[in-house]
């Protein structure tokens, strides 16, 4: 049995095995740098460390509040990888979040439509405004040459304060205390999928958007120009593909899912507009996306991954005595082993050498 | 005279797995010239580099005067008084050739500020001493290529260099320039500096060398004095089968002109010409070859045709359109295929498959899409076919491109631009830098196509490729052409030379035959 699972890792690409083992040493160094963090500040470092790891499976609730976390993080990972596959450094995802969760409100207070019909035609348009917002970055990087990295931070401003304006000045409702909309009719929220919890059927969405997402990718002639703009845009040209189109489909595409985030966000968690500033988990896309390698199907496990160890971190934080920067902390960490190429890099020669070594 | 460098049991292994030296051997005497021979990819730079210092050694030993040494940079070789001179010049355009000579010991005045007059006058002195004919007062990016590369050999003089490794010298050069580079050479070996010559141009090793080390596939095969071997023995041990050079080839029987290009121009961005209203034919069942110093409009040339460029004035009529506004896509619709001088930064996506770069310019066709996904079983027999027929090797074609040697990244570049059969092909360096083998089967490649009635321009830097391959050929001196000949075996390179050169042209009326109805 051991043997056969040496020989199939044996089989994997080089580069594959290193990847695994890169990985699994990024996240052994933060769990054991977590360790001496919380040893060195904590007076109660064991307890501080089980609710920080078994925190989140402590009840119903809690493994809820993960997946409920982890579905923005899902659909913002997929937003960030699609354009970074493209190797288009779009950073508007957290600006489509926002003015797409806007119009969802904003759809679902001002048309008059029956409930499921209402909640789709809203999660549609607040896609499709999330798609406007990335769109125009890639529309300035192709007519004037304007960097989409630097553009579409810029986007996030406007479509922050976009969306304020149009909550605070026609849809606020005065009766109630801090800056919130009227209430949804209660008929377009998403409906709850597990009792005890706020899972929501924004779930459900997200796994059908994973799967088109990952065929379009790898298995589309769409997915193969992007994937070829995105090797080597040189190349691309070269070989007769728009890459033009690429540059503004993936970059659609990529709002549209952001957009979708927030709108699934907006009627599946609340049941009036409440944001109150750019939602923290607006810019973790990126932070997904890189730990995932940009790949559709390891998005969800990095989400998941990520929303783990914050809610645990959250639990630790209410319940002992260390606090939640301690994670931001490890996390940071853990990102930057993943996405510096020279880590481990002189270990990797030695994979190579040993492998030049034996097929001599 | 005792062996100024020695170089043990030499093993290097690049981070992409593949062994650029396995244990090689290599000894060089003080005061000879040393040619290190092998085809490309043979390792030849590689040890020169570890030499150097650019690269270490993953194994071996490197001893120096005698001394066991081991450089971890350019500058600890530098100072022991070995000095290299790259294939591509690392030279700061805009200075002066003073400049760029002294360039990392500059004279100084008031400490920080260099002492122009001084460099000026040290450049001059030591180009006087190696009967080195340059002038230290113009800036570099108006002198030739040869002259960087002098300036290059007096860089590593000034820094007090004993040992001079030469990498492909004389790639770049015209035969007169090359010939030059020889009387200055043999003058540095008077005057008792150790000279290596890095090449794969066996006459010219017969000419210049004292001996001769021949690599192949990453081993050392011997070293001889140059005298005792003769060119096909070392071409033997070189490519490691014999007769290897012969190339298959009938006469061309030219038909009708497919592609016909006229008065064609292209500007840069201060409006100067880089393709100066150009004109000829290029027909059916030919293989017309383009031969210049590089820089004089080829590559103009090349990418207003393949249209990644769009020409300013004039017109290409294929197949009774103008293709000269057109998009990529357009015009590789109409059947043209087109190999790209550099592969690596445009023919390939390196971390994509094998089967994802035959893929490029066939992906968008019905055969290969099933709906609205693509067929990717279809596909995948198709590339294996692909990878079979054009001998490519790999374990599998779902390996990424970057694992491949030269020779079989140039050949999936081929295997994609010849499967569809086109009309036209756009051949532009198809050989450079990949073995003999390789370079071989691509040639055999573009003259099976040709008898096949497509019609081929072969655009390459090597001389002996284009006299070897091409029926007809013309020569570009800055945007214009300056001859046409319709048949290239009655044209040796020393003729071509002194017209890449601009020392002769044609007249109008000869340049003229190059455009047939």
């Amino acid at each position: 049995m051991l043997k056969l699972i040496k020989q199939r890792w044996l089989d994997q690409p080089l580069d594959n095995r290193f990847e695994s083992i890169r990985f699994s040493m990024a996240i052994v160094i933060s769990l054991i740098v977590t360790l001496v963090l919380v040893l060195l500040v904590s007076n109660e470092p064991l307890f501080a460390l089980q609710q920080l790891f078994l925190g989140p499976l402590a009840s119903i609730r809690k493994f809820g509040n993960v997946i409920e976390s982890m579905i923005p993080l899902t659909f913002l990972g997929l937003s960030v990888a699609i354009m970074f596959s493209a190797r288009q450094f779009n950073l508007g995802s957290s600006g489509a979040l926002f003015l797409g969760g806007t119009v969802t409100a904003v759809v679902v207070l001002t048309l008059p439509l029956p409930g499921f019909v209402l909640s789709v035609v809203a999660i549609l348009l607040g896609a499709f405004t999330g798609g406007l917002v990335t769109l125009i970055p890639a529309f300035i990087k192709l007519r004037f040459g304007a960097s989409e990295l630097v553009s579409s931070l810029m986007m996030n401003f406007i479509a922050l304060n976009l969306g304020f304006f149009i909550i605070l000045n026609y849809y606020r409702d005065p009766q109630a205390g801090s800056l919130a909309s009227f209430e949804f009719p209660s008929s377009s929220l998403l409906v709850q999928l597990i009792p005890g919890t706020r899972i929501h059927t924004g779930l459900l969405l997200l796994f059908i958007m994973i799967v088109l997402i990952y065929l379009f990718i790898q298995k589309t002639k769409w997915g193969y120009a992007l994937r070829m703009t995105g090797f080597n845009k040189s190349f691309a040209t070269y070989s007769g593909i728009s890459t033009g189109a690429v540059i503004l489909y993936s970059q659609f595409l990529g709002g549209i899912l952001a957009g979708m985030a927030g709108s699934v966000e907006m009627l599946g968690m609340y049941d009036r507009f409440r944001w109150q500033a750019m939602p923290t988990y607006a810019f973790d896309g990126v932070i997904v996306a890189v730990l995932a390698k940009n790949k559709p199907q390891y998005i969800p496990l990095a989400a998941f991954v990520l929303s783990y160890i914050r809610i645990g971190a959250d639990t630790m934080s209410v319940n002992s005595d260390v606090s939640f920067q301690v994670i931001a902390i490890i996390q940071g960490l853990i990102i930057i082993m993943i996405a510096a190429n020279a880590f481990l890099a002189k270990y990797r020669q030695r994979l190579v050498v040993q492998e030049a070594i034996t097929n001599d | 005279m005792p062996d100024i460098i020695t170089m043990k049991q030499m093993y290097k292994v690049y981070p992409n797995g593949i062994v650029a030296n396995d244990y090689v051997d290599f000894s060089v005497k003080e005061g000879e010239i040393h040619a290190l021979v092998g085809e490309n990819g043979a390792g030849k730079t590689t040890l020169m580099k570890i030499l150097f210092g650019i690269e270490q050694a993953t194994t071996g030993e490197l001893y120096h005067n005698g001394q066991l040494v081991s450089f971890q940079n350019p500058q600890e070789a530098i100072k022991a008084g070995i000095g290299m001179v790259h294939q591509h010049f690392m030279q700061v355009g805009s200075m002066t050739v003073a400049e760029n000579v002294v360039l990392g010991s500059e004279p100084k005045k008031y400490r920080f500020l260099l002492d122009r007059k001084k460099a000026i006058d040290d450049t001059a002195e030591i180009a006087e001493k190696y009967k080195f004919k340059i002038d230290p007062a113009m800036r570099l990016d108006e002198c030739s290529v040869g002259t960087r590369q002098k300036i290059e050999i007096l860089k590593a003089l000034f820094h007090g260099a004993k040992v001079i490794i030469l990498d492909e010298p004389t790639a770049v050069l015209t035969p007169q320039e090359t010939e030059e580079l020889f009387r200055e050479l043999k003058g540095l070996k008077e005057r008792g500096h150790t000279i290596i010559f890095i090449s794969h141009k066996l006459n010219e090793v017969k000419e210049i060398s004292d001996r001769v080390t021949v690599m192949r596939s990453a081993k050392q095969t011997g070293t001889y004095d140059t005298e005792s071997i003769s060119k096909e023995e070392i071409s033997n041990l070189m490519v490691g089968r014999e007769g290897l050079w012969e190339l298959t080839k009938g006469k061309a029987t030219p038909n009708e002109s497919i592609i016909t290009v006229n008065n064609l121009s292209v500007m840069d961005e201060q409006r100067r010409y880089l393709l100066d209203h150009i004109s000829f034919s290029m027909r059916k069942g030919e293989i017309l070859g383009v031969v210049g110093v590089e820089g004089n409009g080829q590559r103009e040339l090349v990418d207003v045709l393949t249209g990644l460029n769009k020409a300013s004035g004039g017109s290409i009529m294929f197949k009774g359109e103008d293709i000269s506004k057109q998009s990529i896509h357009h015009i590789r619709e109409m059947g043209l295929s087109h190999i790209p001088e550099d592969r690596m930064t445009m023919g390939v996506a390196t971390e994509a498959s094998i089967t994802d770069n035959l893929l490029s310019i066939y992906f968008d066709k019905e055969s290969f899409n099933n709906g609205v996904l693509l067929d990717q079983s279809s596909i995948d027999a198709w590339a294996k076919d692909r990878v079979k027929e054009y001998a490519i090797k790999t374990k599998s074609p779902n390996a990424q491109v970057r694992s491949l040697s030269g020779g079989n990244i140039q050949k999936v570049v081929v295997a994609r631009e010849f499967s569809n059969n086109p009309d036209v092909v756009i051949a532009d360096q198809p050989t450079r830098g990949i073995d003999v083998g390789a370079a071989q089967f691509i040639h055999n490649k573009l003259i099976e196509l040709r008898d096949q009635g497509a019609s081929i321009l072969l655009v390459s830097a090597d001389l002996s490729e284009v006299l070897d391959v091409s029926d007809s050929l013309f020569v570009m001196y800055e945007g214009k052409i300056v001859a046409y000949f319709d048949d290239v075996t009655n044209v040796s390179a020393m003729e071509l030379g002194r017209f890449m050169l601009g020392i002769e042209a044609q007249d109008e009326e000869q340049i003229k035959r190059g455009i047939y109805a």
